[in-house]
């Protein structure tokens, strides 16, 4: 067996499912979050909404709050699991078997691979469940498709939520290879975060921020993310919190490119900092 | 490069920033022996074998490992050695087998290979009873000897242990050690180092010893020891001035050192024969004679000779 990268992803894998507790708590977690947070914050908007009657231009499908933000919360959860993804990187340089795999003749660049691979199954595992979950809680997502078009915004979600979470198990991995203490690891990951998910799309349309916000926001992954995800499980054409969403393919096609390249290039610097790593 | 040879290393040298912590060694380690590199913390032992088995870059120097050329073909070196590291590098939270298993997958070994492997070596370090036990939940003991097992896996040419006995107690460190000794019986080289005099002195087949990142001294653990003399006769006495300028002349001295509690003699022949001499003449000099004691000069002594520092723990 040649693919060293399958080794590093069963690894992954194989502790992702082993403890319980962390398991449990990584796909609860999400869960909970649009439980509480996207119904308090539902039952606010749709209260403000109905107060301003705000009219829904006809033959346009209207979803509530709760929808638009499902796909918010899945697009923020990708984002957290692979932000701290890399962390088993650190773990393995301080406390692990870096230093046997780093002496091993496998290519070193697999052991990225194989991380970005388990950083994808995850992602899509977590996003699987907090979709079944909001569906239970009357999410409006896939309303109108047949089996077939279900199947489509499926794959549709999965490659998005794949490229996204590629780029950043990535970035982690990078910040993982660099610092030297879980601390130092754990700042910089929480910096990034914090950005990168209030200044999105992903709980609130980005027509509401600053416009210079609105710039970083556009040039966010995130945005993009969120953008695919509504694209494919609500539609291209509905209203929410009394605005109008339209996504052409068009822009759903540069959204997809542009996490592409991104995910390239995230993948590109970790596989040459992996290359560089000393570790004795 | 001579084929007897299984390692061959010419003007190594490793520098942290200004820090030379190997300096221009050469040796060479014979296929099938045990070599060991002995030295006191921080003489460069780990530096050098890092650098041996590719975790350190080469910076200057020559190496060939099993016929590789170490800056040409790193993954071929890789591929022909087997590693047990200074810490503790396992994953607490992966079983026995899983251990084995990722390792045999790092070095692309087949399935089944890997399998029959797995039950041979755990066999071997008696942890067969353990494959499903999560490595944390292991003793040091079993850690080290798992880790001796991982390093098996590949049938390596060359078995690299930086330390392998380094916090287990005495009866582990003998068990450890004949385990090294089976593993050497059935061909593989050896490659260790150790700060533990008993641990060189019993295991090898060749010590060179290192100190502020140079050999110097190198040979037999039997050879070592005799470089020092035949005998060593320690000597207290009222006067340790007098009674040095008393005996230097003796036929058979080899060397006389004044050390803490007196003399310390090394003799050229039988020191039993040289010893009542020696106490005779002093009684005539009427230089009085407080303790005395004659011994063959140990691994201790030989360490002491050579890096001037008394180690034992
Ligand atoms: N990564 C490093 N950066 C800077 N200096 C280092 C580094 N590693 C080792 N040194 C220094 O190099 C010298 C040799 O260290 P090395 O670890 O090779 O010694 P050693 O013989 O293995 O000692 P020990 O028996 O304690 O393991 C020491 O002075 C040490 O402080
Ligand atoms: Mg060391």
């Amino acid at each position: 067996m040649k693919m060293g990268f399958l080794n590093v992803y069963k690894r992954d894998m194989t502790r992702f499912f082993r403890f319980k507790h962390q398991l449990f708590s990584s796909l609860l977690q999400p869960a909970l979050w649009l439980g509480f947070f996207g119904m308090a914050m539902a039952g606010n908007f749709d209260r403000i909404l109905s107060s301003t009657g705000t009219a829904v231009p006809a033959g346009v499908m209207s979803v509530d709050y709760l929808t638009f933000m499902c796909a918010g919360v899945i697009a923020a959860t990708i984002l957290f699991t692979n932000i701290y993804g890399g962390f088993i990187l650190l773990f393995d340089k301080n406390w692990g078997i870096l230093r046997e795999i780093i002496a091993s003749p496998m290519p070193r660049r697999d052991l990225i691979t194989g991380i970005a691979m388990s950083g994808i199954t995850k992602s899509w595992i977590q996003s699987l469940i907090v979709i079944l979950f909001g569906l239970l809680l009357g999410v409006s997502f896939f309303s109108g498709k047949g089996p077939l078009e279900i199947l489509i915004s499926f794959a549709g979600i999965f490659i998005f939520i794949a490229l996204f979470a590629m780029a950043f198990i990535c970035i982690s991995a990078f910040i993982a290879l660099k610092m030297d203490s879980p601390e130092g690891f754990q700042g910089i990951s929480t910096l990034l975060t914090m950005p990168l998910f209030f200044v999105s799309n992903a709980l609130y349309p980005a027509t509401g921020l600053p416009p210079v916000l609105q710039q970083v926001a556009m040039i966010n992954p995130l945005t993009h993310l969120t953008a695919g995800i509504r694209y494919f499980a609500i539609g291209d054409n509905f209203s929410a919190i009394g605005m109008q969403f339209v996504y052409t393919p068009g822009e759903i096609l540069i959204s997809l490119l542009y996490l592409a390249f991104f995910a390239g290039i995230m993948f590109l610097l970790a596989w040459r900092t992996v290359d560089k790593v000393v570790i004795t | 490069m001579n084929n007897e040879n299984i390692i061959e290393v010419s003007g190594l040298s490793h520098s942290y920033d200004d820090l030379r912590a190997v300096d221009n060694i050469s040796f060479r380690v014979k296929k099938g022996e045990i070599f060991s590199f002995l030295g006191p913390n921080g003489a460069g032992k780990s530096t050098a074998i890092n650098v041996l088995i590719t975790l350190l870059p080469l910076q200057k120097g020559e190496v060939f490992i099993a016929g590789h050329n170490l800056s040409s073909s790193p993954k071929y070196v890789r591929d022909s050695i087997g590693i047990v590291f200074q810490e503790i590098t396992l994953d607490r939270d992966m079983t026995v087998r899983e251990t084995l298993e990722f390792h045999g997958n790092l070095y692309s070994m087949g399935r089944d290979e890997i399998g029959s492997r797995i039950e041979e070596l755990l066999g071997l370090v008696e942890l067969s009873d353990k494959k499903d036990i999560l490595t944390k939940n292991l003793s040091g003991g079993m850690k080290r000897r798992l880790e001796i097992a991982r390093g098996l896996m590949t049938r390596p040419k060359v078995l690299f242990l930086d330390e392998p006995t380094i916090g287990l107690d005495p009866q582990t460190r003998r068990k450890t050690w004949d385990y090294l000794r089976m593993v050497n019986d059935e061909g593989t080289t050896i490659f260790l180092t150790t700060h533990y005099m008993d641990e060189a002195d019993i295991l090898s087949d060749w010590i060179s010893i290192i100190d502020h990142g140079r050999i110097i001294a190198s040979g037999t653990p039997e050879d070592l020891k005799n470089s020092l003399g035949e005998d060593i006769i320690c000597l207290e006495t009222a006067d340790t001035e007098l009674a040095k300028t008393a005996i230097i002349n003796y036929d058979g001295i080899k060397s006389i050192t004044e050390s803490g509690e007196g003399l310390v003699i090394m003799t050229d022949r039988d020191g039993a024969q040289i010893l009542p001499e020696i106490i005779s003449g002093l009684n005539r000099d009427e230089i009085t004679i407080s303790s005395v004691n004659l011994k063959k000069p140990s691994m201790d002594d030989v360490f002491m000779h050579y890096t001037g520092k008394e180690l034992r723990d």
